[in-house]
């Protein structure tokens, strides 16, 4: 594996990823994360020089909706999912900026 | 303090677009709904659900990016910018980065110092997030997702600002031309309209920028000329005592006048942007953005010199006229009912101003319909009612949009031009105040206006002023 991903690298995913990570699951992680990277180098090998960078997989463009109302009121069948529900809201732990 | 400082400031701006449905998903975008009424598997981040761009939001990005000299970017990409927080269901907010819709533009600005462009870096497409609301009692945080998905352009302007001056003749053309568009309805007070500013200090003369902070939660023009004038006396005192300014986001206190750090640099988020893959590119051909361009409507500066040429109305008038669209748009209407532009431009000047700043309003409150001012404006020209009169029926047009024909009937308001009535009543009131008749007899011309308003009294206010003039002074 010519990738190795440090353990300042591993420890700031884990920050962005809100994963609190076993340190058997942290060398599990870079372990793959090193192989992913390995992939990419291999991709980079790639000679792409005058290849349009793409901007999706699909060569469609120009998909719009209308701007009509279509969906009504179905706050009760969204609420099913949520973990809580205090006043017809979604109730999480307090976060405040 | 012995150095001389300047002042660099940039701003960037969210609009709420007046659509009807949300960006991505056909939830209305209605204000003040019951909690979660207008969302669905789309606006709240449910595994599965796929956006599909409303065509109005691209339109109205564009209208505006047109309006503001901007360059229409051809081959336009939305990218993630992801983060979490209760308020974002997704986990991440659909943004543009890398290819936003429109490039550098510029406004121009009118100061006391004359005028400035104003240069705009960007304006991109993207979606609003969700209200959190924060349940002291159960110490817990409720959410509220019928504004997630609710389509805002953000304009990056370039810091170009030196003062608080220029930075809310910023706002207010902006906010102008977008309402003047229909875009948005730019309400700071609710929102509608949001600016948060990056401000730094520099010595006067210094080539490089000083370190800048951002400043959020500002929704008053007031608010943003305070925050401004302290975020600046802030910097200079720290550079003054040698210390360095930390780039920081900063919370404006508007009731405290203060601001207080909510996150530096340092534990800045790091959003890992990557192109959408949910949705596809947006390509705007040269005949769409011509299409939008022969749409958009007669912006301010063009209506200042059309009311100059077309109803001889002066610049100063103008200009208040236009200062909102609600206002100009009255104006267009009741001058093209009653044909008479200095009368009723008359009325909005002056009684109109006068009541909204009694009440405490805006001209983007005024309720009442072009036909029934232009209707008071031909019943005092007509003479049908007095100046008096038409004051006080104005009042009802304005706070109740009362139909002064029906009113000024059915309170019996007409103006008494009859003269045989108008002769009787003057009679009365001579034979009654034999002191006034005597004092004006001996010269004192003020007597008279004494009988006029003892007439008009008697006449209920209701007189041809001119006419019990008239007949006064030839009985007498």
């Amino acid at each position: 594996m010519a990738n190795i991903i440090s353990d300042e690298t591993m420890e700031y995913v884990g920050i962005l990823a809100k994963l609190e990570l076993s340190d058997a699951e942290k060398e599990a992680a870079k372990r793959d994360m090193g192989r992913m990277l390995d992939y990419i180098d291999k991709l980079n090998e790639l000679d792409t020089s005058g290849v349009e960078p793409m901007s999706h997989v699909f060569p469609v463009s120009n998909v719009f909706r209308e701007d009509v109302v279509e969906n009504g009121d179905e706050h009760e069948k969204m609420l099913v999912n949520a973990p809580k529900v205090k006043d017809g809201m979604y109730q999480v732990p307090k976060t405040v900026e | 303090m012995s150095k001389q400082y300047e002042t660099v400031i940039g701003l960037e701006v969210h609009v709420e677009l007046a659509t009807k449905t949300k960006i991505f998903c056909s939830c209305s975008t209605e204000f003040g709904g019951a909690p979660n009424t207008h969302t669905c598997p789309v606006c709240t981040g449910m595994p599965g659900s796929l956006p599909v761009l409303n065509k109005k939001v691209v339109e109205y990005a564009m209208a505006v990016g047109l309006a503001t000299n901007c360059q229409i970017t051809r081959h336009c990409k939305f990218d993630r910018k992801n983060y979490f927080y209760p308020d974002n269901p997704q986990n991440y907010q659909i943004s543009q980065l890398y290819a936003p819709i429109c490039r550098n533009g510029y406004v121009e600005i009118e100061t006391e110092n004359g005028s400035k462009k104003i240069g705009i870096h960007e304006i991109h497409m993207e979606e609003d997030a969700g209200k959190l609301i924060h349940d002291e009692w159960e110490d817990c945080s409720l959410v509220d997702y019928n504004r997630s998905g609710v389509p805002l352009i953000e304009i990056v302007s370039e810091p170009d600002m030196r003062s608080a001056e220029e930075v809310i003749a910023y706002l207010d053309k902006l906010r102008l031309i977008i309402q003047y568009l229909g875009a948005s309805d730019c309400k700071l007070q609710e929102g509608s309209m949001r600016a948060d500013v990056n401000l730094s200090v520099r010595e006067v003369g210094a080539k490089e920028f000083g370190t800048r902070t951002e400043m959020k939660n500002l929704n008053s023009f007031k608010a943003i000329g305070r925050a401004i004038e302290g975020e600046r006396a802030r910097q200079i005192e720290l550079l003054e005592e040698g210390k360095q300014v930390i780039q920081e986001t900063r919370r404006w206190d508007d009731n405290k006048e203060a601001s207080h750090a909510m996150r530096s640099k340092e534990d800045a988020q790091d959003y890992r942007y990557f192109p959408e893959p949910d949705l596809v590119p947006v390509d705007i051909s040269e005949e769409w953005i011509e299409e939008v361009r022969s749409r958009q409507p007669e912006l301010r500066t063009e209506k200042l010199i059309r009311y100059k040429e077309e109803f001889d109305i002066p610049e100063y008038d103008a200009k208040i006229l236009t200062s909102s669209k609600q206002m100009a748009d009255l104006f267009e209407a009741a001058t093209a009912l009653c044909g008479k532009p200095k009368k009723v431009s008359n009325w909005l000047m002056v009684e109109t101003m006068r009541l909204l700043k009694e009440n405490g309003q805006e001209p983007e409150d005024l309720k009442f319909s072009p036909e029934h001012l232009a209707k008071l404006v031909e019943l005092a020209d007509a003479g049908t009612i007095n100046s008096t009169v038409a004051k006080e029926v104005f009042e009802h047009i304005f706070y109740e949009d009362i139909d002064p024909e029906a009113y000024v009937e059915e309170k019996g308001l007409k103006t008494v031009n009859d003269e045989g009535a108008l002769r009787e009543t003057i009679e009365r009131v001579i034979a009654a105040n034999p002191q006034s008749v005597a004092d004006y007899k001996g010269g004192k011309e003020k007597a008279l206006g004494f009988l006029v308003g003892q007439t008009m009294k008697e006449m209920k206010g209701k007189a041809n002023p001119a006419m019990v003039n008239q007949i006064l002074k030839e009985l007498l």
